[in-house]
């Protein structure tokens, strides 16, 4: 059951390595139906986090940073319904999907053991690695795997909004120390 | 007020429009699925800029020298007056992956 390329994907996002993805065969790629729920999913779980973040955050950078992620992720996940609605495509819950929202909750519940400076930093280099980690899976696993040409092309907008959100985090990252 | 007095205010007038340099340009560089194009603009001193944002994500023209910082909403333009000349290199803020070079002449 591990190598199946939901529980790889799942893998790869908890240990921050997408190489894990490519031992995933291609003939259980994930489905149109899958890709869209673990994608929206994947923008639940930041937009939860950042707006933890916004309560407890106490430096100025990283309560905007939080500020941008909710922006941001809200406005991908607001065109992902419309497209799936358009598409006619019900989201379909998955492995990968479940061990994500695990992971996450787990990871809030960490983070909110911390506060202060101390909150701020392990916020920010969890959003550092959460988007790496996203990110590897949308390049190797789910843009590849996608079928329909928009979702496709939804995907690679939010690579590239996520590989933003990535190199923003490195630069709060960065202010902090 | 004699009406030759008027007459010189008249010719001063139309050689002052004839000095006064070309009406400054307005340089378009859009915003588009988080892509500055452009890359790479030329401008002059006096020239307006108008960035424009067809993206549905907020975006910023931030100048990596401080020179400027437009804020652009979704689906929103905004200029920005150039004031001096050099290579400015710029980015947005939210999407530091998003990068440009405005080059402004003399």
């Amino acid at each position: 059951m591990f190598f199946r390329p939901s529980a790889a994907i799942a893998a790869a996002v908890l240990l921050s390595s997408p190489a894990l993805l490519q031992g995933a065969s291609a003939a259980d790629k994930p489905t149109d139906p899958q890709i869209a729920h673990i994608a929206y999913t994947a923008g639940v779980i930041d937009i939860n986090a950042a707006k933890h973040a916004m309560k407890k955050a106490k430096n100025k950078d990283v309560k905007a940073f939080a500020e941008d992620m909710v922006r941001d992720h809200e406005a991908v996940n607001k065109q992902a319904l419309a497209l799936v609605k358009k598409l006619n495509v019900t989201p379909e819950d998955n492995d990968t999907s479940r061990a994500l929202s695990k992971q996450a909750s787990d990871k809030l519940a960490e983070l909110d053991k911390l506060s202060g400076a101390a909150f701020d930093k392990a916020y920010v280099q969890n959003e550092v690695a959460y988007h790496k980690a996203v990110n590897g899976a949308l390049e190797t696993q789910l843009i590849p795997s996608a079928s329909n040409n928009e979702l496709k092309s939804l995907l690679q907008t939010g690579l590239k909004i996520f590989q933003g959100h990535q190199q923003h985090a490195e630069h709060v990252a960065a202010e902090l120390k | 007020m004699k009406p030759g007095r008027l007459a010189s205010i008249a010719l001063a007038v139309m050689f002052l429009s004839m000095v006064v340099p070309a009406r400054a340009a307005t340089i378009q560089i859009t915003m588009d699925n988080l892509v500055i194009s452009p890359a790479e603009m030329s401008a002059k001193v006096g020239d307006i800029v108008e960035w424009i944002n067809k993206d549905i994500f907020a975006h910023t023209a931030t100048a990596t020298n401080g020179d400027f910082d437009v804020a652009l909403p979704p689906k929103k333009s905004a200029t920005f007056v150039v004031k001096k000349a050099g290579t400015v290199d710029y980015y947005c803020r939210y999407h530091p992956n998003m990068k440009a070079t405005l080059k402004v002449e003399p």
